[in-house]
């Protein structure tokens, strides 16, 4: 007796006659939700042994769809390979003619499918070049911003000022209540930990003067900028990224727009006025986080404050101003050119935001550590 | 033959969007196994009386019943029963942009079937040869025209088999030559699987080679305004607006 399959709503059995035939018998319905119980039987059966002959009796299948018919094509194209026979019996004729469509040579002249695999070494080639054609169009788009800002230097009415002002609205008053809140919780968290080991020393008052320089020198410019990588360049990048799969920048361009000027620099100048003034509330906010830790150990406001600013000079200040400057425009540039650069569909708007955020924060780690080298050098 | 029940009943549909009324109760059938045109000028709503079809909006009032079963009020298991009966082609195509042609046919079979992969590779090969895009299956979206796209769209429509497509306006923005390649395309399924069509369309040249039978919306009266044979109402119609616009336009297409 021979294998039988049953499910849903069809049944199959295989009846192999000596060694040299099979007869698969169907009954029922075969369709895309029963044909997937049948299938691999059918298919392994047939493979199993070379089968000089197989005949498939389907008299007994009520009904056929496109599914199904993908079943007898395939046990077809297996026993045609193979120089073996087939013979559909009883199918009727109007599924007949669904299946005479599919000519067995049409399924083995497909053109191979170039799934060649890269070698290890041949990986990293290509990893490396597209690393080096992305630097090099990152520094030719360096290079067209700021020709694009000189030019609106040159002639600030050719600006899109009212861009200039939405995107400083979005990036910049937007952005205030985040900056705020992570610059007290830092301010608060900062001065509390080295507080408690200060103590020790009996130097908890000294809080302040680290707090005042690490913020002014360096963590609030810096903190500023990733908040703004990931609120704001994230934002710009997607954006100019639909625009790109919209083909809204082709209609730029063939109506003679540069999309450097029209797209980024208006964002290059609204984060280039706005990220100063977040750094400022950034490292003010993490001053009262502070404060409010300084308070709570008994040291009077006055003292704090005194403390604070005894340890700093007008070169820190500037030094964190121009930090937090050059950041915005990297930051901001970097978004613009990964929106710029989006490829095709859906996913490329994702990959380019992400794209966006990661370059952003490592131009950012990158330009910090050249300040701090030149900054040495020059003593400040 | 005539005995046949139809299987699309569409019942005293009212389509609003707050207060405007875009068709104002409507009454149709569709019958198996036919190429079911609505058509009409822009803005009559024919998009609209097809989105409701196939359950994307709620009604003001009226019913859809599909293979006797209406979507309007399904939910959850009959309504997922209803969906399974029928395949929709979207004007853009909406193939998935991060899947290759293939793997776009195939996803519907992967959702809802239980395939092994190797027979899911192999049907949706099936599909795009049916419309012509068997060489182009590791090809992404991107990389393929316009109506090529709207092909793939078919195939993908088709990948459970169901007995009914729905095809958005399958043939606009497409040249001629693409137009007459889809409508073929068209015409093919409807004979050789019988599958039941409902295609939204103001392309008077294809609707006049595909269609069995169409309803004509008009703006201004918010109704079905003509119904029947498109030949036959482009001779007969004694209605100025199906005339005119049957005719009109009709004579632009031989001018071209």
């Amino acid at each position: 007796m021979g294998q039988s399959v049953n499910s849903k709503s069809v049944s199959m059995t295989m009846i192999p006659a000596g060694d040299r035939s099979l007869t698969i018998r169907l009954i029922g319905r075969l369709d895309a939700f029963s044909t997937g119980s049948i299938w691999r039987e059918a298919v392994d059966g047939v493979k199993a042994r070379g089968w000089e002959d197989v005949v498939v009796e389907a008299d007994g299948l009520d009904y056929i769809d496109g599914t199904g018919i993908g079943l007898l094509v395939q046990l077809r194209t297996i026993q045609t390979e193979r120089g073996n026979r087939i013979d559909i019996k009883g199918l009727r004729p109007e599924f007949k003619r669904l299946l005479d469509m599919f000519d067995p040579s049409f399924f083995t002249n497909i053109p191979p499918e170039n799934t060649e695999k890269k070698r290890f070494l041949e990986k990293i080639g290509y990893a490396s070049a597209e690393l080096f054609s992305d630097m090099k169009s990152l520094v030719s788009f360096v290079g067209e911003i700021f020709s694009a800002l000189s030019f609106a230097l040159k002639k600030p009415s050719q600006v899109r000022w009212k861009d200039v002002y939405l995107v400083s609205e979005k990036a910049g008053i937007d952005a205030l209540p985040i900056i705020i809140l992570i610059g007290f919780l830092m301010g608060l968290i900062m001065s509390f930990q080295s507080a408690l080991t200060l103590e020790r020393f009996g130097a908890e008052l000294f809080v302040a003067n680290l707090l005042g320089l690490s913020m002014f020198r360096e963590l609030g410019p810096l903190m500023t900028s990733i908040l703004f990588a990931s609120r704001s360049g994230s934002a710009f990048a997607a954006e100019i990224g639909t625009m790109k799969v919209n083909d809204e920048l082709k209609a730029i361009s063939t109506m003679g727009i540069n999309p450097v000027s029209f797209l980024a620099v208006p964002r290059v100048i609204a984060a280039l006025s706005m990220t100063p003034l977040l750094t400022l509330f950034f490292i003010f906010s993490s001053l009262i986080g502070g404060a409010v830790v300084m308070l709570s150990m008994g040291y009077p406001l006055t003292a704090y404050i005194s403390r604070v600013f005894s340890s700093l000079n007008i070169s820190d200040f500037l030094g964190g101003m121009l930090k937090a400057v050059i950041f915005s425009i990297f930051v901001a540039g970097i978004a613009c050119h990964r929106g710029l650069m989006t490829g095709t569909g859906a996913s490329a708007v994702g990959e380019s935001t992400t794209s966006a955020v990661v370059s952003g924060i490592i131009l950012i780690a990158v330009v910090d550590g050249v300040f701090a080298v030149i900054y040495y050098c020059l003593g400040i | 033959m005539k005995e046949k029940e139809p299987i699309i009943s569409v019942r005293n549909l009212t389509c609003a969007y707050g207060e405007n009324v875009i068709v104002d109760d409507i009454t149709f059938d569709v019958m198996p196994g036919e190429i079911f045109v609505i058509m009409g000028g822009s803005g009559c709503g024919k998009s609209t009386v097809l989105n409701h079809m196939i359950g994307l909006d709620i009604p003001g009032s009226g019913e859809i019943l599909i293979d006797g079963l209406n979507i309007v009020s399904a939910q959850g298991e009959t309504r997922l029963k209803i969906l399974s009966k029928i395949g929709v082609m979207y004007q853009m195509g909406a193939l998935f942009g991060s899947m290759t042609l293939l793997e776009n046919v195939r996803l519907p079979m992967e959702e809802f079937t239980d395939l092994p992969l190797e027979a899911m590779d192999f049907i949706a090969g099936m599909k795009l040869a049916l419309v012509g895009l068997r060489s182009y299956s590791g090809l992404m979206p991107s990389e393929i025209s316009g109506g090529m796209k709207k092909r793939a769209a078919i195939a993908r429509a088709m990948a459970l088999d169901p007995g009914i497509l729905f095809l958005d306006e399958p043939s606009a923005g497409l040249d001629p030559v693409t137009t007459a390649e889809i409508d073929e395309v068209i015409k093919g399924l409807s004979e050789d699987l019988g599958v039941t069509f409902v295609i939204v369309s103001h392309e008077l040249s294809s609707i006049f080679n595909i269609a069995d039978r169409v309803i004509m919306l008009d703006k201004r009266l918010k109704k079905i305004v003509a119904e029947g044979d498109p030949r036959e109402l482009r001779e007969h119609s004694d209605d100025p607006i199906v005339r005119e616009f049957l005719q009109r336009k009709a004579w632009n297409k031989e001018s071209i």
